[in-house]
């Protein structure tokens, strides 16, 4: 590929990605045949309920599936043009973490306990990069000045514990952007947090993709988050994409059923007094998917043809796309 | 001598419940975690009282204090007219019928080995509800079909049920028993969205059909403004604010109050909150309370007397506010040379 082709292309790019864990029939698909790219600087918002699929999808960019879980071999990730899912496992451990970092939503789970902070982030720059202790350690101190930790020079020096939930969260930040990767995989990051420190680190990620020009898949169930943070949104249902679109068509002008129904079913104002809207029934658990469309269990405008055949996508303009019989067929549910 | 209010259900009274930090070899109590510090709350039958606020604020410690899962270290509980903290163990369990806790994990709060017939059924057996086992069993059905169960699942294990059905078998065992007062913890923050606006749904109608009081413990801003009747705001174990859910959202005096409701991300694409402020640093530790305002470090707002000054509770027509910028009912400030 040359390099005009290169710059060109997405950033990522994810077609037909499959993962499945073995069952008691066979492999059990818990994530199928979703597709989505990534721009340059882009941040995209991959939302979803329990049980969509949504984290396990961003764990497979990473090759960190869980076992015994597996990538289908007919899954395609390419990253700045290269399918890195066919990468021998040396190379992938250098685009981990230097090209595509990540943080989770217990920020204690990925910090050592024994180690100050500041060393942590110092080993993994080190880890990926020739530079001295002391050129490491002002690259980390840069880190967290940027993130906007108070008193950053001293914070270096303390442990995990002693800091709280947010301080805690903007070091994992800090970490996973110290090696200048060009994507950041954030999967809830927010969710164990308070709201007026979920505040402050949704403001910290948008300033920080602003100001790096690091591109970022967030993943969430909470359209706020969304609305914070994202250019872009896919919702998940079931282990598919059923609605994809830029932030506002999304939150506007959602054309799923589900996305409409995630949408109406959040306590909002207006609604105050009068009986939410609900979305009936649960989330189908992998292995027990419906045939068809597999929202149409819980779809309030299902018809025959939901339940015999999936649908496609069906783009609505340039940029927003919907899984549903009803937009293929010209017609709003 | 306090004066009760008229109709209140339950009115608890400079409640202060806290827990002694143990250090040294000799495990002396060197200090105190203040989690609940002169708290103030009323609640009248068949209303909904907020109780919100960020994690380390006391909510759930005033929760588990009513219910006495921890001993009061000071103030009044009063229950229908009786101060639930003066009560002796065996005395108090006649209340506890009456007070019933629908708590957040409803995967930690069931029994994994007993099925859910026996879940819904034990209270009502601790309490002497219905004559016989079956007659018990007949009304585990009752319950179930209350809460959209079916009562064919009642000899099923909870983890055969989903999250939002296990919260309704708590709901159910919860009102096997009768109570007047659901306390809720956190009781739909675990779930999905669309699994929650069913619980929420739920319980918006067994209030209607029976009357019931609910103290809703909550960090979520977006459910309350739907869902409660009155809001009480707590940091740091203070109650900073009080007033109608109406009020508290639109009119906010508290600056903490205001910085919570700010922190709300809006789902409107036209308003990110680029613009709004933030509050600034982290909630400090309930050991280590600031002087003055607890508030006073993150305000935006602060007065040079904040970190002096314990903030007087101001009365407003709907309830309080503990700020010396806070304008009172009567339109006179407490302290009128504070005033912007």
């Amino acid at each position: 590929m040359t390099s005009a082709a290169k710059a060109d292309a997405p950033l990522l790019e994810v077609a037909n990605l499959t993962i499945s864990f073995p069952g008691d029939v066979g492999l059990v698909p818990v994530v199928e045949g979703i597709g989505f790219s990534i721009a340059r600087g882009e941040t995209l918002a991959i939302v979803g309920e329990s049980g969509s699929g949504k984290s396990l999808s961003a764990l497979a960019l990473m090759r960190l599936v869980p076992r015994p879980g597996r990538i289908a071999p007919e899954s395609r990730v390419r990253f700045e043009g290269e399918d890195i899912l066919g990468l021998p496992v040396p190379a992938m451990r250098a685009v981990r973490g230097a090209k595509i970092a990540m943080i989770f939503q217990e920020p204690m789970t990925s910090l050592n306990p024994v180690v100050t902070v500041g060393a942590q982030v110092v080993e993994a720059i080190t880890l990926h990069e020739s530079l001295s202790r002391q050129e490491a350690r002002a690259r980390a101190l840069e880190m967290f000045k940027l993130v906007g930790i108070p008193d950053a020079d001293k914070r270096l020096d303390v442990y995990p514990h002693q800091l709280s939930g947010g301080l805690k969260q903007r070091v994992m930040i800090a970490m996973a952007l110290a090696m200048r990767p060009k994507l950041l995989l954030a999967d809830e990051p927010t969710t164990a947090l308070d709201a007026t420190i979920r505040a402050q680190i949704l403001a910290v990620i948008r300033d920080v993709a602003a100001r790096t020009g690091t591109a970022v898949l967030i993943i969430t169930h909470d359209f706020g988050v969304v609305n914070e943070v994202a250019d872009r949104v896919a919702v998940m249902y079931a282990g598919q994409i059923v609605e994809e679109g830029t932030r506002h068509e999304m939150l506007r002008h959602p054309k799923h059923p589900y996305t409409q129904g995630l949408l109406r079913s959040i306590p909002r104002p207006e609604a105050r007094g009068g009986k939410l809207e609900e979305i009936k029934g649960v989330v189908p658990r992998p292995g027990q998917w419906p045939k068809g469309c597999r929202f149409h269990t819980r779809c309030a405008f299902a018809y025959d043809r939901c339940v015999a055949e999936a649908p496609r996508r069906t783009a609505v303009t340039a940029t927003q796309g919907v899984w549903c019989h009803f937009a293929e067929e010209g017609r709003s549910p | 001598m306090t004066v009760l209010s008229a109709r209140a259900l339950l009115e608890v009274r400079g409640l202060r419940t806290w827990f002694p930090v143990r250090r040294g070899v000799l495990q002396r109590v060197a200090s105190h975690i203040r989690a609940v510090d002169g708290v103030d709350l009323t609640l009248h039958a068949g209303e909904t009282l907020a109780l919100v606020g960020e994690s380390g604020c006391g909510k759930t410690t005033v929760g588990r204090s009513i219910l006495r899962l921890n001993e009061p270290s000071a103030g009044s509980i009063w229950f229908e007219g009786t101060d639930l903290t003066l009560l002796s163990d065996a005395e108090f369990k006649a209340y506890r019928r009456k007070i019933q806790v629908v708590m957040q994990d409803p995967g930690a709060a069931l029994d994994p080995r007993m099925t859910v017939r026996d879940i819904i059924a034990e209270g009502m057996e601790s309490f002497g509800i219905g004559g016989s086992a079956t007659e018990r069993t007949d009304l585990v059905a009752q319950m179930m079909r209350k809460v959209s169960l079916d009562p064919e699942t009642m000899w099923r294990y909870p983890h055969e049920f989903s999250g939002g059905q296990r919260q309704r078998i708590s709901i159910a065992r919860a009102l096997a028993v009768d109570p007047a007062l659901l306390i809720c913890d956190e009781a739909t923050s675990a779930l999905d969205v669309s699994i929650q606006a069913q619980i929420l749904n739920l319980l918006a109608e067994l209030q209607r059909a029976q009357n019931l009081t609910y103290l809703f413990i909550t960090h979520d801003l977006g459910v309350v403004r739907y869902f409660a009747t009155r809001v009480a705001v707590m940091y740091l174990g203070r109650i900073v604010e009080t007033g109608t859910t109406e009020r508290i959202f639109t009119a906010p005096q508290h600056p903490y109050t205001q910085a919570l409701l700010a922190s709300v991300p809006s789902l409107d694409p036209d308003k990110r909150s680029d613009t709004k402020p933030i509050v600034l640093g982290d909630i400090p530790s309930p050991e280590h309370p600031p002087s003055g305002c607890h508030y006073h470090p993150r305000c935006q707002q602060r007065r040079d007397v904040c970190d002096r000054i314990d903030p007087p509770v101001v009365p407003l027509a709907d309830g309080i506010c503990r700020c010396v910028l806070a304008v009172p009912e009567s339109g006179r400030s407490p302290t009128p040379e504070l005033q912007p």
